[in-house]
């Protein structure tokens, strides 16, 4: 089936699409958006986070055909026209919350959606927030200084 | 596999009628995970996602009546006052990602005996909106279930709104997992307290084949409330009483040794849980509440 929708900002269509496929494999695999990760399949990790019409969601629970008509915002869509890099995403680099980097658009879309709602949370917020993406390198606690400290510069702190 | 469009309630009502075979896709956050790792393939997916109808909620009388698709976010934010048990229940849910997905609808007829909205359907005398070209009906959440992943739907029918009388007392629940958060319950309990009926209704969630209800601790407990004068004194609850509740609240369990626990811990554990939430919806009550 052919599918429609705006990503980021663009009219995208993709075509041939398999009813059963899941949004992450259309942007990736169909509309060459690589950013989102594809890691667990079951929404477990929160490698697939992109926004749904402002929803914060996992890309591989949601079928693509579902997607028809919709808004999409993935990592690629943060970063502003000029390239330069979000204050979520610069906060990630200055804190060293990077390590191997698979996580990393997942949480970065995951903040960003935290911020959004909560520009000033306490840190059992930002846990709350975070529980459905998972890294296997860090240990969580820069990756919990880079919210932090996102959040203060989006505040002007 | 086909995929089937629904603007409207009767349009999706018809296609089901039409296709028996198709199955709902609502939030996607249990049936998707069953597509991608290739544990089913439906012939064909019926959308719901685009009928308005399906994401309001409204008050009906004493009750509220919650569209099958209003996802467990908006449970939480909106509905909390009102019916405080399943918010609770909810917040428990996933992870903000699937609370933004995940329906009632979805985990009723998923009919997982784990499914963490049912306990505090079942506490709060809820029930399921059924519908098909033939008719509608309305089933008690408790008769809903058949057993573990089967319930009372037909192949042409839908839900379509989950009728829950809005709490006339304090409401609890309370749930066993490895982490604080995305975890599949390894068992939970919720409990209600309805004063003006001088009623208590307890129901265990992941401990047997559906959810069960608790009608020996349910009636023990109420006999001593009455016998003590409790419901009007607000008065102190004994450990005595409590632990008791518990015990016969896990008696109630009927659990099998599986990945996440075994028999003996889960029954156990039952019991914690039913002491404790019937020592803070208790507290609660003491403190004022109604
Ligand atoms: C990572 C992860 C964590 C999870 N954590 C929890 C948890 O902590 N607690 C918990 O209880 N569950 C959990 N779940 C399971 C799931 O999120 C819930 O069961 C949720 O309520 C399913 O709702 P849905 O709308 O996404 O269902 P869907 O996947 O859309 O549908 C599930 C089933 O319901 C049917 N269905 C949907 N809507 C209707 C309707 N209106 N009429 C008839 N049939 C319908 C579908 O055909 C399908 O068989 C988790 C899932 C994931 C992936």
């Amino acid at each position: 089936m052919r599918l429609t929708f705006e990503v980021n900002g663009v009219r995208q269509e993709a075509d041939d699409v398999w009813p059963g496929e899941s949004l992450l494999y259309v942007l990736r695999e169909r509309m060459g958006l690589p950013g989102t990760k594809n890691a667990c399949e079951q929404g477990e990790c929160g490698s697939c986070s992109v926004y749904l019409d402002g929803a914060l969601v996992c890309a591989c629970l949601v079928a693509a055909p579902q997607a028809q008509g919709r808004t999409v915002r993935t990592v690629e869509g943060l970063a502003g026209a000029d390239g330069g890099l979000d204050p979520i995403q610069q906060a990630f680099l200055d804190t060293g919350a990077v390590q191997c980097g698979f996580c990393t658009p997942g949480l970065i879309v995951t903040t960003h959606d935290l911020l959004e709602r909560n520009p000033a949370p306490a840190d059992v917020e930002i846990r709350e927030a975070l529980a459905g993406n998972l890294c296997r390198c860090t240990g969580y606690e820069k990756i919990l200084d880079a919210v932090r400290l996102a959040a203060d510069r989006k505040a002007g702190r | 596999m086909d995929f089937l469009y629904a603007r409207s309630w009767d349009e999706a009502l018809a296609a089901k009628a039409d296709r028996p075979d198709a199955v709902p896709i609502s939030g996607g956050t249990d049936l998707m995970v069953d597509i991608n790792f290739d544990r089913r393939r439906p012939a064909a997916l019926l959308d719901l996602n685009g009928i308005d109808e399906l994401t309001a909620w409204e008050r009906v009388d004493g009750h509220l009546r919650i569209g099958a698709a209003v996802p467990y976010t908006r449970i939480i934010a909106e509905l909390g006052g009102l019916v405080p048990g399943l918010a609770i229940a909810s917040r428990t849910v996933g992870s903000p990602q699937i609370r933004n997905r995940g329906t009632l609808a979805g985990n009723l007829a998923t009919a997982s005996p784990a499914g963490d909205a049912l306990p505090p359907l079942v506490v709060a005398d809820a029930s399921v909106e059924i519908a098909s070209t033939r008719g509608a009906r309305t089933v008690a959440v408790p008769d809903f279930f058949l057993g573990p992943k089967r319930s009372v739907l037909e192949p042409d029918e839908l839900i379509r709104a989950v009728l829950v009388p809005i709490a006339d007392g304090p409401e609890q629940f309370a749930k066993v997992g490895t982490r604080n958060a995305m975890v599949i319950s390894v068992c939970s309990f919720a409990l209600a307290l309805h004063p003006d009926r001088r009623r208590v209704a307890g129901c265990i969630g992941s401990a047997g084949p559906t959810v069960l209800p608790t009608p020996d601790a349910e009636q023990f407990l109420e006999g001593e409330l009455a016998e003590r004068g409790l419901w009007e004194s607000r008065g102190e609850l004994d450990d005595a009483v409590a632990t008791r509740f518990g015990e016969l609240a896990g008696a109630h369990a009927r659990p099998i040794d599986d990945v996440r626990g075994t028999a003996d811990y889960r029954r156990h554990a039952v019991g914690v849980l039913a002491r404790r939430t019937l020592r803070w919806t208790w507290d609660e009550y003491r403190g004022g509440h109604r």
